[in-house]
């Protein structure tokens, strides 16, 4: 068995079933970058029934604000932020058929079910890796909320953008498993 | 008197501003190598090794270690016997701020707390001036990011919660945290003072190297316990499992009210960015 699998983006409901906790995941294709004030923006649209800046369906969305890029580069360092922030927008967008959110740190119990009854996968990025990261992207382009700075939505293109399945379409979740593994009394 | 233009404060800041940034801590470094010798979890040894990499990647390429660039904290130990001229001393730690990140490509990450409408240049730099013997300026920065900082608590306990019930509170929150704070940390315990003073002294704490204990050795037995309970969790790198949830545990350690026990703890990630420099 391979040590990583490779996808590639839009993401289909079977890719992500296929998935399972701990799995190494290689990226490619299109993801969409969105933190805080982005996810308040999309939800507020939902809520507005109006149409979002970009379509959801399929696709993946990362929890980061890169820095500037430096001339030369393509985006600056683009390590993940804290996911649970985004937790209260998350399920609207699941059910808008996001297949995957990109971050690190713990999701709530009901990010967790929703996961499993929308079918969406929760990826970890390693977190204060954003030099390492930003490599693996290829081309930035901002697509919407400009106004935001690095809280903008961007349309990434990545090749093998490493990550790892901490909420899988089961329920499982890595931080329980792997805690539970090496726990000392 | 010894004379220090506010230019050359500002040029010392901007300088130090990248230096943290772009420059990971060899304690740090050492303590990546550590973990990836001893942690039990082949996973927590890679992303040891990814984090390593990543640190070369940002020290020979000058670019941030992490694209959250903190707020920029800085600590000024001003000797009396020097006289700031040129201008505001307070503008030009924020000028110095300013620079530093618009010139390093650093991330800008001050906004107000309601709006959320960025500053857009990363000021004001949050300042703890010390006035004290001597002629020089020491100048120490410490670039905080707000996934770690989201963690820290402060609370004021009974007396009565004692030693115990410090320790309790740190592991305890550590727990909580799990792999929010981008483990393996570094714990900055402040105890005594006032409410605002534990956190300071929590924070303060934070800028000690890694492995170096407590002058006081029960303070340093202190340490080492709770350092050992935090890594018995098992939440290890990233919180995928492991051996290495924390690198190391500060505590700082105050005079209180007779009626109080402030306890904080401020959590430090991985990226533990802090530099200084003498004028």
């Amino acid at each position: 068995m391979p040590d990583h699998i490779t996808l590639t983006t839009p993401l289909s409901d079977q890719d992500v079933e296929n998935l399972k906790i701990g799995d190494k995941v290689l990226l490619n294709g299109i993801i969409y970058t969105g933190r805080d004030a982005a996810h308040k923006r999309l939800i507020d649209l939902i809520n507005q029934g109006k149409e979002l800046p970009i379509d959801i369906k399929g696709q993946i969305i990362y929890y980061v604000g890169p820095a500037p890029a430096k001339p030369g580069q393509v985006i600056g360092s683009a390590g993940p932020t804290t996911s649970y922030r985004m937790d209260p927008y998350a399920p609207s967008l699941m059910k808008l058929g996001m297949k995957g959110m990109i971050g690190k740190g713990n999701r709530a119990p009901e990010i967790v079910e929703a996961m499993k009854k929308y079918k969406t996968v929760y990826f970890g990025a390693t977190g204060g890796a954003g030099a390492l990261i930003a490599k693996t992207i290829k081309k930035s382009e901002i697509v919407a909320y400009e106004d935001l700075g690095p809280e903008a939505i961007r349309r990434l293109e990545v090749e093998n953008f490493p990550v790892v399945v901490v909420n899988d379409t089961l329920g499982g979740d890595l931080y329980v498993e792997g805690a539970r593994k090496y726990r000392k009394e | 008197m010894r004379e220090v233009s506010t230019d050359e404060i500002i040029k010392v800041i901007r300088d130090l501003c990248m230096d943290a940034n772009y420059n990971l801590g060899e304690d740090v470094l050492a303590a990546f190598d550590r973990g990836i010798k001893e942690d039990e979890s082949p996973v927590a040894a890679e992303i040891l090794e990814e984090l390593k990499e990543n640190a070369r990647i940002a020290r020979e390429e000058q670019v941030p270690i992490c694209q959250d660039c903190g707020l920029a904290v800085l600590f000024i130990e001003l000797g009396q016997e020097v006289h700031v001229t040129g201008g505001n001393f307070r503008e030009a730690v924020d000028e110095g701020v300013r620079q530093g990140y618009a010139d390093g490509y650093l991330r800008k990450s001050a906004c107000h707390p309601f709006t959320r409408k960025n500053t857009g240049d990363n000021t004001p730099a949050v300042l703890y001036v010390d006035i004290v013997p001597g002629d020089k300026i020491k100048i120490t920065i410490a670039t905080k990011g707000g996934g770690s900082e989201n963690m820290s608590r402060v609370t004021v306990m009974a007396p009565a919660m004692g030693i115990k019930g410090v320790k309790d509170f740190v592991v305890k929150r550590m727990e909580e945290a799990g792999s929010n704070p981008c483990p393996p940390t570094i714990v900055g315990v402040g105890v005594g003072g006032t409410f605002e003073r534990s956190s300071f002294l929590a924070k303060k704490a934070l800028l000690r190297e890694i492995g170096k204990r407590n002058s006081d050795p029960e303070l340093a037995e202190i340490e080492k316990e709770v350092l050992e309970r935090i890594n018995k969790l098992g939440i290890g790198p990233m919180g995928y499992g492991g051996n290495t949830t924390c690198f190391d545990v500060f505590f700082e350690v105050e005079p209180c009210h007779i009626a109080s026990l402030p306890v904080a703890v401020n959590v430090q990630c991985h990226a533990s960015r802090h530099k200084e420099a003498v004028i």
